[in-house]
């Protein structure tokens, strides 16, 4: 039996102890805002906070996210409105918007960690996450007015 | 409610939108009371009104990322005088009343924005009417502002809510009658309203195709030949079946004749979760029965594919005679270039409910093409176009993929065999191994020089497989439309120019991919115009420019040639070179060009190219350092695509190309061997990241009053050679292979 926390709901899973939090999250709580991109920990789209650091859910099993607190882009702010998510939709970074959940929560991850990165800060926290529709730009920039560092 | 269908192919609501002679059907919901007065009504396909004043705006394109699905709602909305704000944006199902689906060849706005236009005049002329009539005035004395029809001269004011009922009572305006609003009165068109999908992606509510759901549904996915037409001899799945959570396993044909968009067969495993069906798939033991294609193996076939474009082909444009000018024995230039296989690698993999009941299919699904998952899906069951009912969802990057439903056919004949819902999942490897690939393609080029430098003969030859072969096997020339992107329609000033093409057989899926076959053609054409500027000793800008001579509208005739020009005639869409220097001229400016002297491996390069009829330069600075790492610190795009809609948009999608053209530049490669794809995910099929994208890409609109024309491909072409020739400038060494990894620039 697995115990966990997410987005502030305690939960028990008695399924195959190594299944990744991925499928957890996504096929049997049915929060699918947490994207599969890869499986293999390359692309980021599945990045979800555990203890407050950015994971990936594709390669965690559910027995290594055992008695952690996790956060989920539905848990990252009650009404959507994290810096990070308001910065993004100031910036328009999204394009298709799949990868953009990963995106969110690393840069989440990364302020809390370094309030006023740098851009080889973001290119180092963030070179883990793909956007194939190339919005990298606008990712660095809204970073930063997350940060309160520049305007939109 | 009962539906009134009514024949508007008359009308002129949806010229553009269809091609001649189609037939359009209007449908109005209308209470079964026939007694009641309609409530609300539907003055187009496109645009429905209800009683509490929510303008509906139907979303017919498929939202990949564009903004289309917010774009071209907010042209109508603009138009009909509506209020953004009590908008509501529906997505419309597949069905042939809207005209193409198909979101795809950069042509959404270009081919709708006029029926959106006229979408929202006549509303907003019915309203008018309406409120006219009610007031006892002339309709021209109103107007429509933020959902209300207002009577100038007095300041009456009622909302669309409370003059539906009267509108829907009214005949639909003729064309002749309609009033298009002045640009100076456009609340929304320019002006970069947020897309309609930004809480939802970035809150993780959005909805894409791997997260649809159907309650009881299974989750499958595929062991797929790994030859293409390969079929299956045996299988063993009792192991496979021993995974808790695993329901079957159900063996699929393989496709017959081309693949189209037909599955590719092989076994699959259904199971109540992901993780299960993953779990039960590795261990399905598959005896496989291989191909022809098995033979397939990318080093010996690039070798022949270079051979082949060293000897004569196919002439398929030809002016005056290169050969004569050859003959003369003066300085020539040859190079040869070639572009790999490549693979979309959308960030969300190919994925589809379906449920098969009662002797219809319906289903959820990310796609481009809603239509064309209509005609796999019927044609795969064997039954009626209109018993398929396709929903389309948000998708997670298309790039031509998506308009090719193969994974909507794997769910729909595994839910008929069920009995049951079916989601089919791709996971990554499927993704990259089993895609429709971008050609490969080898390009050879020869030109002699004159005494000031310029060409006075201009050969240039590809080889490559076509996208013909996906619809007819064994096709392996170049297709018009193929010849069409950037190969024959070369517009310099030439006096001798000959273009050739070879054959080519596929062994594995050919498929379009962002910018098509632009991508290869562009490379060659303008990494060859580069060393000739070198070989003469020019400016390469200035080079460009006598490249393009004149100003002038491109005259093809009397080459054996027909111009495809994206389907479009060249009196709306000419082949301006004009329009291509002034690109040129802009992106160079912003550049700082003339400026920026090549040297301590810090270098710009450039390249212009016309695709899906627009303009665009780009001029790239790389850095190499001394290991032959290269990071493009800047990207200059000039764009001249005619009138704009939404400028951010525009602007996101050039940033983005920039992105793509460098993954392909840089990074891109499939290959194969014996027939089967090596490549399995972003560790050994990588895309760029962060700090290998360009770190600054800026996008420069030419304001323009021509029509519109595409957005989401051509900033593609212009990448690779421009990234490629500042290489050269930085370092002198020249690539003409790419990816540029494969190169060592130390």
């Amino acid at each position: 039996m697995v115990k966990l926390r997410i987005n502030g709901v305690n939960r028990q899973f008695d399924g195959d102890p190594d299944m990744p939090l991925l499928w957890y999250v996504r096929d049997n709580l049915e929060m699918t805002g947490t994207k599969y991109g890869c499986g293999m920990g390359l692309c980021g789209a599945c990045t979800v906070l555990i203890d407050g650091k950015a994971t990936r859910s594709c390669t965690t099993p559910m027995k290594a996210a055992a008695g952690k607190k996790i956060t989920t882009i539905e848990g990252l702010h009650p009404k959507g409105e994290h810096p990070v998510q308001t910065a993004w939709r100031e910036c328009a970074v999204a394009q298709c918007g799949y990868c953009q959940s990963g995106q969110i929560m690393q840069a989440a991850s990364l302020l809390s960690e370094k309030p006023k990165p740098t851009d080889k800060d973001i290119d180092d926290a963030m070179q883990g996450n793909i956007c194939r529709c190339g919005t990298y730009q606008r990712i660095r920039k809204a970073i930063h007015v997350a940060a309160g560092q520049v305007k939109a | 409610m009962k539906t009134f269908i009514e024949n508007i192919t008359r009308r002129e609501l949806l010229q553009g939108a269809l091609s001649a002679g189609a037939l359009v059907l209007g449908a109005k919901m209308i209470p079964q009371n026939a007694e009641a007065a309609p409530t609300s009504w539907n003055p187009s396909v496109y645009l429905g009104l209800e009683p509490d004043g929510t303008v509906v705006i139907i979303a017919h394109r498929s939202e990949m990322g564009t903004g289309i699905r917010s774009v071209l709602p907010m042209v109508v909305a603009d138009e009909l005088g509506a209020d953004w704000k009590h908008v509501r944006v529906e997505q419309a199902l597949g069905d042939p009343k809207y005209g193409s689906q198909n979101t795809d060849g950069s042509c959404s706005i270009r081919d709708f924005v006029d029926a959106m236009h006229v979408a929202g005049a006549t509303g907003r002329l019915m309203l008018q009417r309406a409120a006219a009539n009610k007031w006892n005035v002339k309709a021209e004395d109103t107007r429509a502002e933020n959902g209300h029809i207002i009577h100038t001269a007095s300041g009456k004011k009622l909302s669309f809510g409370e003059l539906v009922a009267d509108a829907a009572k009214l005949p639909v305006p003729a064309k002749e009658d309609l009033h298009f609003k002045p640009e100076s009165e456009y609340k929304y068109i320019g002006k970069s309203l947020p897309m309609i999908d930004a809480v939802p992606v970035t809150t993780g509510t959005g909805v894409f195709g791997i997260d649809a759901k159907m309650p009881g549904m299974l989750i499958a996915m595929v062991e797929r030949p790994p030859v293409m037409g390969g079929t299956v001899q045996s299988f063993d799945d009792a192991e496979a079946k021993k995974v808790p959570g695993v329901a079957q396993t159900i063996q699929l044909d393989t496709f017959k004749g081309a693949p189209m968009f037909q599955q590719l067969g092989g076994v699959a495993i259904l199971a109540n979760s992901t993780w299960a069906a993953m779990q039960g798939r590795k261990k399905l033991k598959i005896e496989w029965n291989n191909s022809a294609n098995a033979a397939f193996d990318s080093d010996s076939y690039k070798a022949d594919l270079r051979d082949k474009a060293k000897k004569p082909q196919k002439v398929v444009r030809n002016l005056g005679d290169v050969d004569a000018e050859f003959g003369k024995g003066g300085k020539t230039v040859e190079a040869e270039y070639y572009v790999p296989l490549l693979s979309h690698a959308p960030m969300e993999p190919p994925a589809a409910v379906a449920e098969y009941k009662d002797g219809k299919v319906v289903t959820w699904c990310a796609t481009q093409n809603p239509q064309a998952v209509q005609d796999a899906v019927s044609g795969a069951l064997g039954i009626d176009k209109t018993k398929v009912e396709c929903h389309v969802t948000l998708l997670g990057g298309g790039f031509g993929r998506k308009s090719k439903p193969d994974y909507v056919v794997e769910a729909a004949l595994l839910s008929r065999k069920t009995g049951k819902p079916v989601k089919v999942v791709w996971t990554r490897e499927d993704d990259i191994r089993f895609d429709y690939y971008h050609a490969v393609a080898a390009m050879y080029m020869k030109a002699s020089l004159g005494s000031n430098g310029m060409p006075t003969a201009w050969l240039q030859r590809s080889v490559f497989p076509t996208i013909g072969s996906l619809f007819a096997a064994g096709a392996d020339y170049g297709q018009e439309f193929e010849m069409g992107m950037g190969w024959t329609d070369l517009p310099f000033a030439l006096a001798n120019h000959r273009a050739e093409n070879g054959p080519a057989k596929n062994h594995v899926r050919i498929g379009w991919m962002r910018a098509v076959a632009n991508i290869y053609h562009a490379y060659a054409i303008h990494s060859f115009a580069d060393e000739l500027a070198v070989a003469a000793g020019k400016d390469r800008v200035e080079y460009l420019m006598s490249l393009l001579g004149p100003s002038r509208k491109v005259d093809f005739t009397g080459q054996g040639m027909k111009v495809w020009n994206n389907g479009q005639s060249l009196d709306k869409y000419p082949i301006d070179t004009g329009r291509l220097k002034n690109v040129l001229e802009l992106a160079a400016t912003k550049s700082g060009w003339a400026n920026k002297k090549a040297g301590n491996r810090s270098a710009l390069g450039v390249a212009v190219h016309r695709s899906f009829v627009s303009n665009v330069a780009a001029v790239v600075q790389v850095d190499v350092d001394d290991k032959g790492k290269v990071i493009i610190p800047r990207v200059d795009i000039a764009v001249d695509c005619g009138r704009t809609v939404h400028p951010d948009r525009v602007k996101a999608q050039f940033e983005g190309a920039a992105v793509f053209g460098t993954s392909i530049a840089m990074l891109g490669e499939i290959t194969a061997k014996d027939g089967r794809v090596m490549q399995r995910n972003f560790n050994d099929y990588p895309v760029a990241r962060m700090p290998e994208a360009p770190k600054e890409v800026h996008v420069h609109i030419v304001p323009s009053k021509e029509p519109h024309a595409g957005v989401g491909e051509p900033g593609v072409p212009p990448m690779a050679p421009a990234i490629c020739n500042a290489i050269y400038a930085a370092t002198g060494k020249r690539v003409r292979d790419l990816p540029v990894k494969r190169h060592n620039l130390a």
